[in-house]
């Protein structure tokens, strides 16, 4: 036809560029959306660490209480790294000369800490409270998942805001008695019930949820 | 800047049985493709030392823009005079400017084009054309003056991991809903109108280049009839759509004020008070581009003084209209017997930004006036300089609206004079070169007159006078 340059098979193009114009602008949002998300890049981290510290064994098997080593979190917003005198406090007597512990009795004759790699690892502009959650009944499962089961620590939950906020509008599916904080194996016979209880309790559980600022100062 | 079209038109007699034609020079189907395409076509043939001067000039302009943005991202928006209690300085009133000036594109290609309006003809390519370019500049504002523009879609409500929404309820919202659709719609306008004149292009091409471009805009327009019947089709639709966005857009925008509480914004006159404004600012603007254009490239019996006297025509109305509320807002301060809403008007008028307040009423509502007089309104110089009034007019307008309003709300102790940086000023003039730059290539480039559409009214003029 008069007035048309190009070959006939560009209209087909011509007609499914709208196509391919949506459908793309569909997928990138899809993709950054969910292929982004800590969902995706961050549930599954898991450092090595240099000293080959078993959770499962030490938590799980021989019982020892999360608070033995990380004994600030009832009181501060951060959960202490044991310094290697908590180490020590069995290891020189215990298995002192396990080829395993060698970093460690290193660390115990040179003063040098152990440099562990943190894998729970929030932005600095969250100002997250770990008194704040223990001493209301948040279990450290809910956040660390089975460390117990662990032989190297992984990063089970997203960490993402979304995922905060989705506890933080409903506390009462979470929430424990205070006494089973760093039981991992805990379940509730009716959580529902338990939940709206202990959520009533003291004047409210009352996480921020609209303001910005309960998180984010 | 007269020529004998315009002569003509002046020595007319107000006589309906021999009024001037909307065309004139006895205009026909292949003249009227010579004189428009010969705009864009006369860049081949002459090498035009003063457009290159012009973009020369302009593109100076949008790279200074371009450097203080970066500086801006880079530093804050701290740069601008931006300072409690004005936090809303210039960026806001620099949007709100441009946004208003993007009225006319509409008004002209859809309501006038419902009404039947043959004369929009003349001038609505031109009027879309500067539509789209002002939403251009109207967009930059708010989007650099959010501070972290990394984040910037953020205003979109997109699924993201943190489950955080934009403030439905928040009118700034509302806004880049209302303009990002106002923009989408008026480039879709201004493109569909486009085809058949890129076409005409495209068949008057000399080089390969030149060819193959305008046919791949085209879209493979060959003027069937089947293309015409659908294309005129979808030309109503876009029309009917676009019909309520001329009045939504500013409305939305007045919104960003009038749903605060402070005195001075927070009243409900504000929507039809806007949308007049904007009608009439962007009037305005087209007699300012439209006139040298004209001159320039010979097009005086396409867009004819009887063209201009109309738009002078509409600039008078909605002036009155935007004097009317001023005065209005004046008596309902009074009448509420709000202290706060009394003293906030008094304040405008004879508190420390008097000046801008009186410069905004010689502009708006005295200048306009003028155009009662018919000598006036036929006269080109007269027209192009009572248009640049009511730019300025307008852009005060705003200015008075935002600043005197934050710098004195309730609390004396915390008033404050806005003082606005050389940045503040730096950022408004190089939105004026991007502005201009697009315009020249505008004009350089595409079809500065709907061509096809002129076609459509010829035969109208012929058959009957």
């Amino acid at each position: 036809m008069e007035g048309n340059i190009f070959p006939a098979w560009t209209s087909k193009v011509r007609d499914l560029l709208p196509l391919a114009l949506g459908g793309g602008g569909l997928y990138v949002v899809t993709l950054v959306t969910f292929g982004f998300s800590p969902e995706t890049l961050a549930v599954g981290y898991q450092p090595e660490q240099p000293v080959a510290f078993s959770h499962r064994m030490h938590a799980g098997e021989l019982g020892l209480d999360c608070r033995y080593c990380h004994n600030t979190v009832e009181q501060g917003a951060k959960a202490a790294i044991p310094p290697t005198q908590t180490c020590m406090n069995c290891h020189d007597k215990i298995r002192t000369d396990s080829e395993l512990l060698q970093p460690v009795r290193d660390s115990w004759e040179t003063g040098e800490p152990i440099r562990w790699n943190r894998v729970h690892d929030l932005p600095d502009y969250v100002f997250f409270n770990h008194s704040a959650h223990v001493t209301r009944g948040v279990g450290c499962v809910e956040c660390h998942g089975r460390i117990d089961q662990m032989d190297v620590v992984r990063q089970e939950e997203p960490l993402s805001m979304g995922w905060c906020l989705d506890c933080h509008r409903n506390p009462e599916d979470v929430l424990r008695p205070v006494s089973e904080v760093t039981n991992m194996e805990w379940e509730a016979d009716d959580q529902a019930a338990l939940g709206a209880h202990l959520a009533a309790e003291r004047g409210g559980i009352n996480p921020p949820v609209l303001s910005c600022s309960g998180c984010h100062r | 800047m007269s020529s004998q079209y315009d002569l003509e038109i002046q020595t007319a007699l107000e006589d309906p049985t021999s009024r001037p034609h909307l065309v004139m020079g006895g205009a026909t189907f292949a003249s009227i493709d010579d004189d428009v395409a010969g705009v864009s076509e006369g860049f081949l043939k002459k090498t035009s030392l003063a457009w290159y001067a012009m973009f020369g000039a302009s593109i100076s302009v949008l790279a200074m823009l371009g450097a203080v943005v970066v500086y801006l991202i880079s530093t804050g928006v701290g740069i601008w005079g931006n300072q409690s209690p004005v936090f809303w300085g210039w960026p806001i009133v620099n949007f709100v400017f441009w946004v208003g000036i993007a009225h006319a594109g509409t008004l002209i290609s859809a309501i006038l084009f419902l009404l039947k309006q043959d004369w929009r003809t003349s001038i609505n390519r031109f009027a879309e054309a500067m539509t789209i370019f002002a939403v251009c500049c109207a967009g930059l504002f708010p989007a650099i003056h959010v501070g972290r523009i990394w984040v910037v879609y953020w205003l979109f409500p997109i699924p993201n991991q943190m489950e955080m929404w934009p403030n439905f309820r928040s009118p700034l919202l509302w806004d880049v809903f209302a303009v990002s659709t106002y923009a989408t719609v008026s480039l879709l306008f201004w493109y569909m109108g486009l085809i058949p004149d890129l076409a005409t292009f495209r068949d008057r091409a000399t080089s390969k280049i030149r060819q193959g471009a305008y046919a791949f805009f085209s879209l493979g327009w060959t003027g069937s009839s089947r293309h015409w019947h659908r294309y005129e089709k979808a030309y109503l639709i876009l029309a009917g759509l676009a019909t309520p966005l001329v009045l939504s857009v500013h409305t939305v925008v007045s919104f960003d004020f009038a749903v605060s509480q402070l005195p001075g914004w927070h009243t409900t006159i504000f929507p039809p008070y806007f949308v007049a404004g904007a009608i009439f600012s962007g009037f305005a603007m087209v007699l300012t581009l439209m006139i040298p254009v004209r001159a320039i490239f010979g097009l005086q019996h396409i867009v004819t003084l009887r063209h201009l006297e109309v738009v002078s025509k509409v600039i008078l109305a909605t002036g009155s209209m935007v004097g009317y509320a001023y005065a209005m807002e004046f008596f309902v301060a009074w009448y509420s017997g709000n202290p706060y809403e009394q003293f906030a008007f008094t304040n405008r008028a004879f508190g420390p930004y008097a000046w801008a307040y009186w410069i905004m009423v010689s502009c708006n509502v005295i200048s306009p006036q003028l155009f009662w007089f018919k000598k006036l309104r036929q006269s080109v110089p007269a027209l192009f300089v009572i248009s640049i009034f009511v730019n300025i007019g307008m852009w005060f307008e705003r200015f008075v609206i935002t600043v005197t309003s934050l710098s004195r709300d309730f609390l004396p102790g915390s008033w404050a004079y806005f003082q606005p940086t050389p940045f503040d000023a730096l950022t408004l003039i190089g939105s004026f070169g991007l502005f201009f730059t697009l315009f020249l290539l505008f004009i350089r480039f595409l079809p500065i007159i709907a061509i096809s559409e002129i076609k459509g009214i010829l035969h109208k003029q012929e058959s009957h006078h």
